[in-house]
């Protein structure tokens, strides 16, 4: 785990690489995922992202990300990492693939703290980046709530 | 010992690619929740999920405490030979749990 001061010094030089209007979204976002990508293309496609539209409960919400892969050793999909927009760390996960896993598919279920717009990025064998994302509306929301 | 399901078939031909669902019981406490007490709860969660097809790590998850309570997820294999899929959660507090499942490969 690095520190406080190195994130920070990460951080800074991320926004650096930052193109002028790439994300829209909040800047935690935009820095994990720039933090992953590095200054490499991200483009839209490939990857499916399978989330509700709409939550009742944010403590526990399924979402499932497929990408289009014949998954050989030629061609195949490294990584798959989800992100947020609104909970208090910006990383969901980051999923490790190799072509013998056959299919570039995970399901989970995750914490929502608010509606927000979840990100699907994937990264090829090649060092390609293709992403996904969606937006999710969470009527009770998890993580900062008080247990009852 | 956490308590696991495992859900994966027992047998599959050479080739095949087979669905693997793991789930374990876990909090997912994320660090961020005030208790009743008025003082922070504090964080609790597995971070790292790794799974190997006879020893060979096949797929790995880091999560972080945004992953729900009681980590639940789905992946794939090719199926290569029989033996045993072993999976693996390790996380904070020393959480460090195996478990593995028989599959013949024909």
């Amino acid at each position: 785990m690095s520190g406080r001061r190195d994130f920070l010094a990460g951080a800074a030089a991320s926004v650096v690489l930052l193109p002028a209007a790439a994300w829209a979204s909040p800047d935690s976002l935009a820095l994990a995922i720039r933090e992953v990508v590095g200054d490499k293309e991200l483009r839209e496609g490939k990857v499916k992202l399978d989330i509700p539209p709409l939550v009742e409960n944010g403590n526990t919400v399924p979402l499932t990300v497929s990408v289009d892969s014949p998954m050989t050793d030629a061609d195949f999909v490294k990584a798959i990492h989800v992100f947020n927009e609104k909970n208090p760390q910006p990383h969901v996960f980051s999923a490790t693939l190799k072509p013998r896993n056959g299919k570039a598919m995970i399901s989970t279920r995750i914490k929502l703290a608010d509606a927000q717009k979840v990100v699907a990025v994937a990264e090829t064998g090649a060092g390609e980046f293709w992403t996904a994302s969606a937006n999710v509306i969470v009527t009770i929301a998890a993580c900062i709530e008080e247990p009852s | 010992m956490a308590n696991v399901m495992v859900n994966a078939p027992k047998t599959a031909r050479k080739g095949e690619v087979v669905q693997i669902k793991a789930i374990v019981l876990h909090p997912m406490e994320t660090g961020y929740r005030v208790g009743t007490n008025g003082q922070m709860i504090p964080r609790n969660i597995i971070e790292r999920f790794t799974a190997t097809w006879n020893g060979e790590e096949i797929f790995d998850m880091k999560f972080s405490p945004a992953i729900a309570a009681n980590p639940f997820v789905t992946f794939f294999a090719t199926a290569s030979e029989s033996g045993k899929i072993g999976l693996r959660w390790k996380g904070d507090n020393d959480f460090d749990v195996e478990h593995s499942v028989d599959i013949a490969v024909e």
